[in-house]
């Protein structure tokens, strides 16, 4: 079996049915309706349908937070989305989802092998015998030599020497070629674009090499994040990501341990002089400036933006997020610095008004101490008395700050993120709600906090950036595949593969030249590749 | 990162006059959008009144030297008329990427600015190979819809690139993106064609009418060419009288495709125009995988947008497995197309404007 069955250049066969032939048999049923075409349309367009869901509902993947943001907003259908074989938030990496591309692939396995093994014989057989009526065939020519004196020896003569002829044109035209007899009639069969076939076959191979270099990449790589603030280092170590995910088979001992130091973070925005009012504020390049300390011990300076990874020994980094981490200080009543750190303020919005917490735990008087609060780079006042920011940049910077005082709800073990504050235990102090107004520190402020606790400082507001560092030992295969296949595409897709005659039999009178053609799948331009062929040939023969 | 929202603006300091030189570039480049709409419209009724001019009862399709069929004056002042829409649509394109100082596919608004640019583009220069002029109609009200709404929906006035959007594989990636939705556009109106032509084909077939298919039992494999037919109107057959000569004209529906390439020539462009587009979608898979790759460090992350696009490419993968597998070629070939096409549009549209990704650059 060369082709599936119900391939359109097939014969059409008798395989409809399994009844009768034992289990053997119905393996071999099963076998061939899998690797059937009509079964390959139907994985296809299951494939289509089956990865829509994944676009609709959050992936764990692509969106985490959407995906958490999901949990909270339906947590009773959240479970059952989430049940084992439904897995709607993992889709890609479901059970039902690969099943489907699974069998794909096992479909195309199957179907691929064999017609390699035929191609291969193809490609080392002989074009086949001509016809013998090529009448019905593609753009199908006639002409007649005529020469009434000839005897038949010369007229024989003559058919010999206008294949011959034929023959040297086409090879000429990359065919091959054979001569055949039969009869009185001598003839020549020639095939080519064998290519057709071939990257038809490498395409289909060459995504097997795609799904395989995708996996192998995700089980050997890893990926992990890194908040950095400018000044601070990251070394390239567990311990020192704030997350990291690893491959199924990522050793953790294969980390090179470099280190990454950010220097200075550097944004251009579209500014007042731009004359673009529409896009104020607009940033227009971010740059990290990093200093690599290299596993050689040498040091060097690069650059990060974010179109322009900086790939080290392997490892790529990315700058995939950044914003403002306010310096802050804080004393409690005899004057002691209980807290100094730059704390990562989230952006909210383009004009980086951002959000941060802060939270200490001790030395600030009997109970727990968090802070909340905004910071507006360019703090500007709305109608409402509301604060706001209308630029992103450090033009007017200032920071507002809720005190709360209580249990901050972290010594029981379980995890909180770093930018939010559990109140369910905390008393509030300071801001909406309460008496007192919220803190407003400008930079190089220092105010008292409420009830006497202490002061907080406000020193200096350097940028933070977030870095992705990712390995993917496949990733340059995956390509390499990728292209490949598109190589085969287009080689499968737009080289001709056809088959010419040319027959010369000697009748009454003369010489009769017939010309004919057939290809096989989609050719536009037969026929006037034949017209050509019979253009060409009767000039040859004068 | 890459949020780009233009939100009010309420500091006084920030106040910038408003009559710069570029905002005039901006009304360039309106002006010349509004030409283009006008002259398509006008376009879209010239090729309307050839389809209907088509279906005139007792029209016999003109057929000149060669066989070649003599194009209409409606239509020929229809394709006239879309060059010159074209050349407007083209100036309103480049002046508007002059006012932006980068390429002018950077927001919704200028995604269907040069897609339907690249829909027209496409389907003029195929015309100098295969005569699909009959497209006419399809074309030129997909692009006046396509055009209509993204200025009165999507419009905004032409931003700096985010730097997110700053490399050189966004010229590369939209590029090729827009060329394949050219190509598959015009699969669209081929499939959708052949579909009408099939129907006809078999109403005028039970009215003993049938045309000269082909018989393929040329056995193993291979099959005669019917190239020759589809190089542009090889029609005549479908408007002989009757065979039995009674002469009673035949009765079907859709008779301006009577002048229409037949159902099998209808397929055969249809699947031409799919691989080239097909081939397309492949680099953009690709390119935008390079991409995605320096962007955010990874080439594949299942985003909302690469799952579209995925989505796309295994629906074009299967039609064109279809047109090779007995059973499926025919109508069945021409609704996976249609189908696909509807994947294409639903990636531009409602997954830029209502699906939460990465790929979000829609401006809006």
């Amino acid at each position: 079996m060369t082709r599936p069955s119900d391939h359109i250049d097939s014969t059409p066969g008798s395989n409809a049915s399994p009844v009768g032939l034992g289990f053997g048999g119905y393996l071999r049923w099963f076998w061939r309706q899998l690797t059937s075409m009509r079964v390959a349309i139907l994985l296809l367009l299951l494939l289509a349908v089956a990865a829509i869901p994944g676009s609709i509902l959050p992936q764990r993947g692509a969106d985490p937070n959407g995906v958490t943001q999901y949990q909270s907003q339906n947590p009773d259908l959240f479970k059952v989305l989430d049940a084992f074989p439904i897995q709607a938030f993992d889709v890609y990496s479901s059970v039902w989802f690969s099943a489907i591309y699974l069998l794909l692939f096992v479909s195309l396995i199957g179907c691929v092998l064999p017609r390699t093994k035929h191609h291969w014989q193809a490609m080392r057989s002989r074009p086949p015998r001509t016809p013998s009526r090529l009448g019905r065939m593609a753009g199908f020519t006639e002409t007649e030599l005529r020469n009434d004196e000839a005897t038949a020896a010369e007229a024989a003569q003559v058919a010999e020497q206008a294949v011959e002829q034929a023959r040297g044109l086409l090879k000429r035209q990359r065919y091959r070629t054979e001569v055949y007899r039969q009869g009185q009639s001598v003839s020549v069969s020639a095939e080519r674009g064998y290519l057709r076939e071939t990257g038809n076959l490498v395409f289909h191979g060459a995504l097997v090499g795609v799904l395989i270099t995708v996996g192998l990449g995700g089980g050997f790589g890893y990926q992990g994040q890194r908040t950095l603030v400018e000044g601070e280092t990251n070394v390239n170590a567990l311990i020192d990501y704030d997350s990291f995910t690893p491959g199924r088979f990522f050793d953790d001992s294969s980390l090179p341990p470099f280190s990454v130091r950010l220097d200075t973070f550097d944004v251009t925005y579209v500014t007042p002089d731009d004359g673009k009012p529409a896009a104020l504020g607009q940033a227009t390049d971010f740059t990290a400036h990093v200093t690599v300390f290299d596993t050689d011990g040498t040091e060097r300076k690069e650059t990060v933006k974010v179109n322009q990874p900086l790939r080290i020994n392997g490892t790529n980094i990315y700058l995939l997020g950044n914003g403002y981490a306010p310096t802050i200080t804080v004393r409690n009543a005899e004057g002691v610095s209980v807290f100094h750190e730059s704390v990562p303020f989230l952006p909210q919005g383009a004009d980086l008004t951002s959000l941060g917490v802060l939270k200490i735990p001790y030395g600030l008087g009997e109970e727990q101490v968090g802070m909340m609060g905004f910071f507006y780079p360019t703090q500007v006042e709305l109608e409402s008395g509301a604060y706001s920011s209308n630029y992103p940049d450090l033009i007017n910077p200032l920071l507002t700050l809720d005190v709360f005082t209580g249990d901050l709800g972290i010594n029981d073990g379980v995890p909180q993120s770093v930018y939010s504050l559990n109140q369910d235990k905390l008393t509030k102090l300071t801001g909406r709600g309460t008496e007192k107004k919220s803190l407003e520190l400008r930079i190089g402020d220092t105010v008292d906090l409420p009830n006497g606790l202490g002061t907080v400082t406000l020193d200096a507001v350097p940028r933070f950036v977030s870095f992705d560092l990712h390995q993917n030992p496949a990733q340059g295969w995956v390509l390499f595949f990728a292209l490949l296949a598109t190589t085969g595409l287009l080689t499968s897709l737009f080289i001709p593969r056809r088959r010419v005659w040319v027959k010369a039999t000697p009748v009454e009178g003369g010489v009769r030249i017939e010309y004919a053609a057939l290809a096989r799948g989609d050719d536009p331009t037969l026929e006037g590749a034949v017209a050509d062929l019979v253009a060409k040939h009767r000039e040859s023969l004068g | 990162m890459g949020v780009t929202l233009p939100l009010p603006r309420v500091a006084a300091e920030f106040a910038v006059d408003s009559t710069t030189v570029l905002e005039t570039f901006e009304q360039y480049s309106q002006m010349s959008l509004f030409s283009a709409l006008l002259v398509y419209a006008l376009a879209f009724i010239f090729f309307a009144v050839d389809l209907a001019n088509r279906a005139g009862s007792d029209a016999e399709p003109v057929v000149g030297d060669g066989g070649v069929r003599v194009r209409s004056r409606a239509e020929r002042i229809g394709f006239s008329l879309t060059v010159l829409g074209w050349l407007f649509h083209l100036a309103a394109t480049v002046v508007r990427g002059i006012d932006a100082g980068r390429v002018p596919w950077a927001n919704m608004y200028e995604f269907a600015l040069t897609a339907t640019l690249a829909i027209v583009a496409v389907f003029i220069i195929i015309q100098f190979f295969y005569d699909m002029r009959f497209l006419g109609t399809l074309v030129t009200g997909l692009t006046l819809v396509f055009l209509g709404v993204a200025r009165v929906n999507f419009f905004r006035a032409s931003m700096p690139l985010p730097p997110a959007l700053d490399s050189y594989w966004l010229v590369i990636h939209i590029m090729v993106a827009v060329v394949a939705v050219g190509f598959l556009t015009l699969s669209l109106g081929l499939s959708i064609a052949q579909l009408m032509q099939a129907r006809r084909e078999r109403i005028l077939g039970a009215q003993g009418l049938a045309t000269t298919a082909a018989a393929s039992d040329l056995g193993s494999g291979w099959s005669a060419s019917e190239s020759g037919a589809a190089a542009g109107g090889s029609t005549a057959t479908l408007t002989r009288a009757p065979a039995d000569g009674s002469g009673t004209p035949p009765r079907a529906p859709f008779a301006f495709l009577r002048s229409f390439p037949n159902a099998d020539s209808l397929e055969n462009l249809s699947y031409r125009m799919v691989i080239i587009g097909f081939v397309f979608w492949t680099f953009t898979l690709i390119a935008g995988s390079i991409w995605a790759e320096h962007a955010w460090g990874r080439y594949w992350g299942w985003d909302t947008k690469e799952v579209w696009t995925f989505i796309i490419w295994v629906l074009y993968a299967g039609y064109i497995h279809a047109r090779a597998t007995r059973g499926w070629r025919g109508s069945r070939s021409a609704w996976l197309c249609i189908i696909a096409y509807s994947t294409v549009i639903f990636n531009f549209t409602i997954v830029n404007l209502f699906f939460k990704g990465l790929h979000a650059y829609s401006g809006l």
